[in-house]
């Protein structure tokens, strides 16, 4: 129980200013070494106890943020066991991604309250508290608890339940098949495994694929507002908001720190920032925030990219449309109530995404919510049709898959269906894990329901 | 009712049917002073319903008792007509041995075994009142209709169907035991003024017709295996099969029939209200169920080699006996079949096994067991298995040693009684291979590894059958050490093999392990380039390959094991209220009180206890710890 490796987000999940992942257990050095890559190139496992370091958190090679890492060896950590706190700087996705990282590298997301249980279990509580834990955890699940069962009524659970059926549904064929060898039940054939392990595959990787999108309608996507100062980003941002936000003057130059707020559009959060305009400068403090502005266009998610119509592209329209190669961008043309001077046609040719607005009357919007739509993917994405919503269910799902892809290699290499069978519970097991529910008596139940069998 | 005393007996036994003789057999052998009770002495070892042992699931069970040094598994194969071993290509883990049997033999086998053996005492009596008396070395007392009463340290309950027994034939209904017996009539009475909670359930067999009144002509005919198989690991020479059996089907006249009288069924009727085993459908409940299905199957099996009976496997009814016989007469073959007995369903008295522990002693009743259809299973093999452990812990608590608990990863029996004791039955409960989440580890040629060392610590196992058990073990472990540093080199006969295998060809030096590792590759299809592959016996080489082939899949299950090993590790009190723990959500008290999980694992396996609650009995129980270690 206390065996296994865990890790959660620890700090409170919002717009907090960092997110802390916390890793325990007796693997939690070695995983942490394998998201952290640190400046010094010394592996956490090399250093002492309450010693931090500097680096990057990666997942498949890719550097997901910054990070400081700080070691606590056992005994000497909140749990007792051997702890890594990654801080991180982003916001809840970057700090979601990193927990992925850690997760895929073997450890398991944490239960409510798992940390302090293990605090109280190792000594690091006396006994008077252990009261205390168990009320959070009680208090937790029943939360958990209340939230599984709106999820059980939604339309996640029609899906997961249509997925849970068919592999049910198979994998009582599949003990029917063995447990009643002499009654006429249809034979299980290789092919007809590996189309409902092909159809369950496919509905967990829509599954999965869903939850990234269900978590950019949910928490929303970093969005950066670029462009070089005075083309219109305050105004935009300020359409986008319904409200006055940033300062707005005829100066250029006045936006110099990065504003956060989140909007709707269409039925995507973004999560926006409007950035200091960019633009060649001595002045000391808006450099600062110039600097800052290409930091962020290649850490967010999607870069609305803002452009003046009346105007020629300027060397710094062009430098900004030379770093949006590699990010999710739209290119915005604002001011279409004046006349229009600029080169669209070099735009679009580096910029897939440009549409036409003039911030100041609204005009265009429309264009926008569907160009936002496109390229964040959520386009065709219903968020009532069912997604998984935390990290956990993902990690079930996750899980599934895998499981269903060993029964496929199971079946491809032409290993006798005892073990695929195996394989195929273990993939309903995991499924189960999100509505609580046990493999055997599930499958037990469809062979008497589906088939005719008895002496 | 005038009673005299009768004597005293380390342990008694109500019920000499499967799970009462390796319940008795057990303590006898283990040197206690044991009374077995029938109510008719032409029942004992009785096999009411199908003449089979083993089949799916339960052939492992049989393989099982046998390892532990139970005695059904030898009696099988003295008895056998026919051996078959189930699902050959299916894969290991499914593999299950079935003998059809001599009916009658088996049950006169298993009475002089009975009736040779020492410790042992068998007795044909009623078993008419059970009661606890003030005597602390002999706290139960049981009293026949005769009037006799024995005092005793342990009493185990295997009263099978006879319990409150009733038997229904359509609109017939009379009390009764299986096969034209009596039923035990007023045990109930005093089991339940005793608190124990018992339930009805229900059960049924087909009609046995005369074999000379069966055209055989347009059947198909089953044969069994040859050579067959034993099912104990102690039976030298099987000898040969000496019969067929026959397959059948229903058709729509058949299915018409039924339709027609289904109002005059006493289960449609609302006359019965025992709950049936979904598993053992009567053939009215398998066309009500199933209505699409044109057809159903039967299988025409010998009762014995000195009887014409013959049993109708698949057609158990509760219909009306006339209509009975109107509906096999359209089954193809059974047109002018004669009925010797009719199928009847039988209503009985079982408890409610969620109130027993792991060693199937009854939570609240010190030194009283119960096992077999008492505590809510169905069928031979699985009254034996419970009765063996049943007996054995009745023998041990005797003898003052530590009891013999099998979790559910060391076999089918613990998964069995774990299921039953920790999830109860709603039903009568029939092992299935589906039952068990490390089936690729229980298997049934592996039962004497698993179990053989069990027996031997409990006392069970002969030092003839301890030997013999060393020898094969140290067999299997040499041939897995050559058979990983064996390389064969790629030869044109090699290649042949592995190309007529459809699997690739080697081009240079490959262990031999490796090419068993391929699924398409055998042992067997190794022999010619293999040169110097010992003699050994198939149990002993085809352990090799198994534990070679599935080696990736047999790690993960072992994984898996060990995890719940460790939560088996944390064991909770006997004797506690768990509304004591606030933190427990109220459902989960009350599970916990009434099962009273030997450890976090069992308690983990209970429906309506959440991971959360897992949670605070772990935080509870380090508390509880601690707490201990400080005073």
């Amino acid at each position: 129980m206390k065996d296994n490796t865990i890790a959660a987000i620890s700090t409170a999940q919002g717009q907090g200013g960092i997110g802390i992942i916390r890793i325990s257990g007796e693997k939690a050095i070695e995983i942490a070494d394998r998201v952290f890559v640190p400046l010094n190139k010394k592996p956490l496992s090399s250093l002492f106890g309450y010693q931090a370091s500097y680096g990057k958190a990666v997942r498949e090679g890719e550097v997901l943020d910054e990070v400081v890492a700080i070691l606590y060896r056992n005994p000497k950590s909140y749990t007792g066991e051997d702890v890594v706190e990654l801080c991180c700087h982003g916001g809840l996705y970057v700090t979601r991604s990193v927990l992925r990282a850690v997760l895929e590298n073997g450890a398991t997301l944490a239960e409510p309250g798992e940390f302090t249980k293990r605090a109280f279990l190792n000594g690091k509580m006396d006994l008077s508290e252990a009261q205390a834990v168990m009320d959070i955890i009680s208090a937790k699940s029943k939360q958990a608890a209340r939230a599984a069962v709106s999820v059980r009524t939604g339309a996640l659970t029609k899906k997961t339940d249509a997925i849970k059926d068919n592999l049910v549904s198979l994998a009582g064929h599949l003990c029917a098949w063995a447990d009643y060898p002499e009654e006429d039940i249809p034979e299980v054939t290789s092919k007809a495994i590996e189309d409902t392990l092909n159809k369950a595959k496919a509905d967990f990787s829509e599954l999965i694929k869903d939850y990234e999108r269900g978590q950019v309608i949910l928490h929303g996507i970093d969005t950066v507002i670029a462009g070089r100062p005075n083309v219109g980003k305050s105004t935009l941002m300020n359409l986008l908001s319904g409200f006055e936000k940033s300062i707005v003057t005829e100066i250029p130059g006045t936006t110099r720190d990065v504003v956060e707020e989140t909007v709707i559009v269409g039925n995507v959060t973004l999560n926006l920032c409007d950035t200091a305009g960019i633009r060649e400068t001595d002045n000391i403090v808006e450099k600062i925030g110039v600097d800052r502005t290409f930091e962020r266009l290649s850490s967010c998610s999607l870069v609305l990219s803002v452009f003046d119509s009346s105007e020629e592209l300027s060397q710094e329209d062009i430098t900004l449309i030379e770093n949006l190669s590699d990010v999710p961008a739209i290119a915005i043309v604002n001011k279409t109530d004046l006349k229009r001077k600029i080169d669209i046609d070099y735009i679009k040719k580096r910029i897939p995404c440009v549409i036409e607005i003039s911030a100041k009357s609204g005009d265009g919007k429309e264009a926008l919510e569907e160009a936002v739509a496109n390229v964040t993917g959520t386009k065709d994405f219903d968020p009532c049709s069912g997604i998984l919503t935390t990290e956990r269910q993902r990690a079930a799902a996750q899980k599934a898959l895998s499981a269903l892809e060993e029964a496929q290699n199971t079946l491809f290499e032409g290993f006798s269906f005892d073990a695929v069978t195996v394989c195929v519970e273990d993939a309903i097991d995991k499924l189960l894990e999100l509505t609580g529910e046990n493999v055997s008596d599930a499958v037990v139940d469809d062979v008497f329901h589906s088939f005719c069998v008895g002496k | 009712m005038t009673t005299y005393q009768a004597g005293k007996f380390d342990v008694a036994v109500i019920g000499a049917g499967h799970a009462g003789i390796e319940a008795a057999l057990a303590c006898a052998r283990l040197g206690c002073k044991t009374a077995i009770f029938t109510i008719n002495m032409d029942a004992v070892g009785n096999c009411p319903c199908n003449p089979s042992i083993g089949g799916t699931a339960k052939g492992h069970l049989v393989r099982e008792i046998d390892a532990l040094g139970g005695e059904m598994g030898k009696t099988a194969d003295e008895c056998f007509l026919q051996m078959r071993m189930l699902n050959r290509g299916k894969g290991p883990a499914v593999h299950s041995l079935r003998a059809q049997i001599d009916r009658l033999k088996y049950a006169s086998v298993m009475k002089h075994k009975l009736e040779l053996q020492e410790n042992l005492e068998l007795r044909q009596a009623e078993i008419v009142d059970v009661k606890r008396t003030e005597n602390s070395e002999y706290p139960w007392q049981i009293t026949t209709q005769m009037g006799a009463e024995f005092l005793l340290k342990k009493l185990i309950i295997a009263t099978g169907t006879y319990l409150g027994g009733r038997i229904y034939v359509g609109e017939v209904s009379y009390e009764g035991g299986p096969d034209g017996t009596f039923a035990a009539t007023r045990l109930g009475t005093s089991l339940r003024d005793l608190g124990l909670p018992l339930r009805r359930f229900k059960t049924g067999t087909p009609a046995r017709v005369l074999r000379s009144s069966i055209d055989f002509s347009e059947l198909q005919e089953q044969a069994g295996d040859e050579p067959p198989e034993a099912f104990s690991f102690m039976t030298e020479d099987m000898g040969e099969n000496s019969v067929v059996c026959h397959i059948s089907w229903t058709n729509e006249n058949t299915k018409n029939i039924i339709l027609e009288n289904i109002h005059r069924s006493p289960l449609y009727g609302g006359m019965i209200e025992g709950i049936g085993p979904r598993y053992c459908p009567s053939l009215e409940d398998k066309i009500m169920r199933f209505p699409d299905k044109e057809r159903h199957q039967l299988f025409i099996e010998p009762c014995g080699l000195n009887t014409e009976e013959m049993y109708l496997q698949g057609m158990s009814s509760s219909l009306p006996e006339e209509v009975q016989l109107k509906f096999y007469h359209t089954i193809k073959g059974l047109e002018n079949a004669v009925v010797m007995r009719p199928a009847y369903a039988i209503e009985y008295d079982c408890v409610d096994p969620l109130t027993m522990s792991a060693t199937l002693e009854f939570k609240d009743f010190p030194g009283l067991y119960g096992a077999g259809q008492f505590n809510g299973s169905s069928g031979y093999e699985e009254a034996a298995a419970q009765g063996l452990v049943a007996g054995v812990n009745a023998a041990l608590s005797v003898l003052g040693k530590e009891p013999m608990i099998l979790e559910r990863s060391s076999s089918y029996i613990g998964t069995l009684i774990d299921d039953l004791i920790t999830k109860g039955a709603n039903e009568p409960y029939r092992m299935m291979t589906s039952r068990s989440e490390y089936r690729l580890i229980l298997r049934q040629d592996n039962a004497d590894k698993r179990l053989t060392p069990i027996g031997r610590e409990i006392g069970l196992v002969t030092d003839e059958r301890w030997e013999s058990f060393l020898r094969k073990q140290q067999q299997i472990e040499e041939e897995l050490q050559r058979i990983n540093s064996t390389t064969l080199s790629p030869s044109d006969e090699l290649n042949a093999i592995l190309v007529s295998r459809e699997t690739s060809a080697v081009v240079s030096g490959v262990s031999l392990a490796d090419l068993l590792r391929r699924p398409q590759i055998s042992y067997k299809d190794l022999e010619s380039v293999d040169v110097n592959r010992p003699d050994l016996a198939r149990s002993v080489f085809e352990q090799a390959e198994i534990e070679i082939k599935y080696a990736g899949y047999i790690k993960k299950q072992l994984d898996r094991v060990e995890q719940v090993q460790r939560m088996q590790e944390k064991e909770l009190p006997a004797d506690f209220d768990y509304k004591e723990i606030s933190g427990l959500r109220l459902e989960a008290q009350e599970k916990l009180n009434k099962i009273k999980p030997r450890n976090i694992a069992q308690a983990s396996r209970i429906s309506g206890v959440s991971p959360a609650d897992i949670s605070v009995l772990v935080i509870w129980l380090s508390g509880r710890k601690r707490k201990g270690g400080e005073q």
